[in-house]
């Protein structure tokens, strides 16, 4: 058992790490999220420059073969820096699907010009009643003579309003809740008959709502064999929250760096809270907090790559653990603060507001609790009982 | 980074499983799942166990007769025993006073004391609370007058775990009241059967006799039973709290109760359901199992920095805060899992040698009990709070 990074990924480490050291100044993102993109397009290109956009992928479509333990590491220096640029739907949700499903003519022709930093992709599947279930598709994919109409509605769209194509869900098949029936389709930001509705998030990034109103789709627009697309969303999906805890992980690190400075730092009643023993043990209990979070990220990081059981019960629980630690860590660093932990001015409450809303992306504590119960029931198939005691 | 174990140490594992599935006896282990109490012969049968097969002293070097084993390996081997429900090996010999003997002890000491720990001449006991003391450790009062070739001691210790079965006990004592109070303190090594030694039981809030309180009247102990310099305790009593040591997360306890917690609350049964299928129920159960697959993650971090040579700390002590807490919640489920079967209270029933009807699950007679017990795990090795304490000044610097 080994814990630490092999060369190769304590170099990566360390280039993203300067990468943020030097562009992802807090003045510099108040600025950046009030832009009409909502990112750093010159941001974005040095992370095409540096290999960081094709991290993920093989080296066939022109990525460099990262797994879990790189996409974590990536993840968790972004989150250091509190990144508004679209990694998540681009490069590790959308960008995974077609690596996955796509044909060599698609793979060149979407994966790579957003590897190479020209093209952004975003990935649209969940839906207004559909909340954190997978398998909740409405959207209907209907053949027609020369391919497949699409109807249907598309709920917070992560950068959904920036990207130059959509990977869209829609039900081929079967009924709302059906993991069969399920394909996903290439679509252009301008086909007729979509509308866009993009919007700030209150994170700071950017997201859609989209609406698909008989758009028509030519045959070699669906990604994989159309209704069979659900195992690879449940990957792509479990490489995303592998990424969401990376980050977190990495925003929790500055959040509890920036809480432990200020107590050292802050004087009332003429010492520096810090000196406080109440104040020393809830700083602590946050210390706590993080490492189980690091362990957690680090554990599902490392079953990203194996079986589909062991990996999803890795990422569950991981899901689940950071969003309870997130959430603590992000109301303690503001509580701790004080007022200056209200401002809009101060970094440490945005970073406190990404933490809680990692929360709200691919499945909260609640679902992925409830999904862990489910894993468990379905892998234990009830022992007997004398086995136990 | 690699998350597997290697070949080699799942073939250890395999070794462990195996001596194991031969050499515990079933009604003992019997007897610790089903949380009963254990006698004193129960622990030496499987201490003499343990001793044959050279497992006893697991974080020993193997020139005094240990182990020599990796901390990898003394995580699997503690998960295995707890796993099969073998006896927890007592710590105050073997872990305790062994390590302050091999870095403070004369070398008669070590000739003399480390081969009666292994082969279970000696029960040690501690000697370190006070009534006044507690955690603040150094706040000690017994009395230790050099009179020719004996120290002369006088006073109180408090706490003391299954003093009433250890023949020797370890005690901090004070040789200078007059120096401040840390440097005033000696490490000495006394016989209970010396006269004016009086062991009277403490009754714990369980109902069960673990600790005691021990009188020392006029005892007189030879100055070569003395480890350490005299007044120059301190070091050897910090060592022994520091010391490295395996398992303070309890994983392998922990990982054992959870199994157990699902098979109760499997057999319970809620709107004609069993208890696991119940959804609030299963959430909190899932929710100690995620907290533990964390813990155990961390542990095993700790451990690896410990075998690529780094010295656990004061993260040592992040691992038992977490530690304790989980196992204090797995004890409350387990209590909760039986319901109002929780409450009868029949002291007999956790002896393994009754004829006491149960009432309501048998299984349940302990449950609550176990719960109560369970909260020393917070307050004993130096409370959480002065954990937290620890780590506030040593790893956060405040």
């Amino acid at each position: 058992m080994r814990f630490t990074l092999s060369q190769e990924q304590a170099l990566l480490r360390d280039t993203v790490a300067r990468l943020v050291r030097e562009r992802f100044g807090f003045e510099a993102r108040l600025k950046t999220l009030e832009s009409a993109a909502g990112f750093d397009r010159d941001v974005w290109r040095e992370f095409a420059e540096i290999g960081l956009l094709g991290a993920p992928f093989g080296e066939e479509v022109g990525g460099f073969g990262g797994g879990g333990v790189e996409l974590m590491t990536v993840m968790r220096e972004l989150g250091r820096g509190l990144l508004l640029e679209p990694y998540l739907a681009s490069v590790v949700l959308a960008g995974s699907l077609i690596e996955r499903l796509g044909t060599p003519e698609q793979c060149s022709d979407y994966l790579r010009p957003m590897i190479a930093g020209e093209a952004l992709l975003a990935f649209a599947h969940g839906e207004p009643d559909s909340r954190y279930a997978l398998e909740q598709v409405a959207t209907r994919a209907v053949a027609t003579s020369g391919g497949w109409r699409l109807d249907g509605r598309k709920s917070v769209v992560l950068h959904g309003g920036e990207a130059n194509t959509l990977v869209v869900s829609a039900r081929t098949a079967g009924a709302q809740d059906d993991e069969k029936g399920i394909g996903l389709f290439l679509l252009p930001c301008d086909a007729m008959g979509l509308s866009l509705h993009p919007y700030p998030t209150i994170d700071g990034l950017r997201a859609a709502e989209l609406e698909l109103d008989g758009v028509v789709i030519p045959a070699e627009a669906a990604l994989g064999e159309p209704g069979t697309a659900y195992s690879a969303i449940e990957a792509a999906v479990a490489r995303g929250l592998v990424a969401l805890c990376g980050e977190a992980v990495g925003a929790m690190e500055t959040c509890c760096d920036m809480t432990l400075d200020y107590l050292k730092q802050r004087k009332q009643f003429g010492v520096t809270i810090g000196s406080f023993q109440v104040l020393q043990h809830r700083m602590v209990d946050l210390r706590g907090l993080l490492e189980q979070a690091r362990s957690m990220a680090i554990l599902a990081a490392g079953r990203l790559d194996g079986e589909r059981a062991e990996r999803e019960r890795a990422v569950s629980a991981a899901k689940n653990l950071i969003g309870r630690a997130g959430r603590t860590i992000a109301e303690e660093s503001i509580q701790l603060h004080g007022g200056i932990g209200m401002t809009w001015e101060y970094a440490l409450p945005h970073f406190a507001k990404r933490l809680v809303m990692i929360d709200h992306l691919l499945g909260d504590e609640d679902h992925h609790l409830d999904r862990f119960v489910m894993l468990e029931r379905a892998a234990s198939a009830a022992p007997p009982l004398s086995a136990v005691n | 980074m690699d998350l597997h174990y290697t070949p080699e140490e799942e073939a250890f594992r395999e070794e462990i499983r195996d001596f194991l599935r031969e050499k515990l006896p079933p009604e003992l282990a019997a007897k610790v799942r089903g949380g009963k109490r254990l006698t004193k012969a129960d622990h030496e049968r499987w201490h003499a166990i343990l001793s044959a097969a050279g497992y006893l002293a697991v974080n020993w070097p193997r020139a005094y007769g240990g182990t020599g084993w990796s901390p990898v390996q003394r995580h699997i081997f503690d998960e295995e025993t707890a796993a099969a429900g073998a006896p927890a090996v007592l710590a105050f010999g073997v872990n305790m006073v062994a390590p302050v003997l091999m870095k403070f002890g004369t070398q008669a000491q070590k000739d003399y004391y480390l081969p009666r720990i292994l082969d279970g001449s000696d029960w040690w006991c501690q000697g370190y609370s006070e009534p006044g003391a507690g955690s603040d450790l150094a706040g000690l009062k017994t009395r230790a007058e050099r009179d020719g070739e004996h120290y002369v001691v006088n006073g109180q210790k408090t706490w003391t775990t299954l003093g009433q079965y250890a023949n020797k006990i370890f005690c901090l004592v004070r040789t200078d009241p007059q120096a401040k109070k840390q440097e005033g303190i000696s490490f000495l090594l006394i016989d209970m059967t010396t006269p004016g030694i009086t062991v009277r039981p403490i009754i714990t809030l369980d109902g069960g006799r673990e600790v005691n309180e021990v009188f020392f009247d006029n005892v007189l102990v030879p100055v070569e039973n003395l480890v350490g310099e005299e007044n120059k305790g301190w070091p050897c009593a910090k060592y022994l709290l520091t010391h490295e040591r395996t398992g303070i997360a309890g994983i392998g306890q922990a990982k054992a109760a959870l199994q157990h917690l699902k098979s109760v609350a499997g057999r319970q049964l809620k709107h004609g359901r069993p208890l696991t299928e119940d959804p609030t129920f299963a959430r909190r159960i899932a929710r100690v199992e995620i907290d533990l697959m964390a813990l155990e993650t961390t542990n095993l971090r700790v451990i690896a920095e410990a075998q690529s040579g780094g010295a656990p700390g004061a993260e040592s002590s992040l691992l038992k805060i977490n530690g304790s807490v989980l196992r204090q919640e797995i004890t409350d489920l387990l209590r909760r899992s039986v319901g109002p079967y929780a409450l009868p209270f029949l002291s007999e029933l956790m002896d393994a040698e009754t004829n006491q009807t149960p009432v309501g699950p048998a299984e349940a007679a302990p449950l609550a009990a176990e719960y109560f017990n369970r909260r020393k795990l917070s307050i004993y090795g130096g409370s959480n709070e002065i954990q937290k304490t620890i780590v506030a000044k040593a790893i956060l610097g405040l």
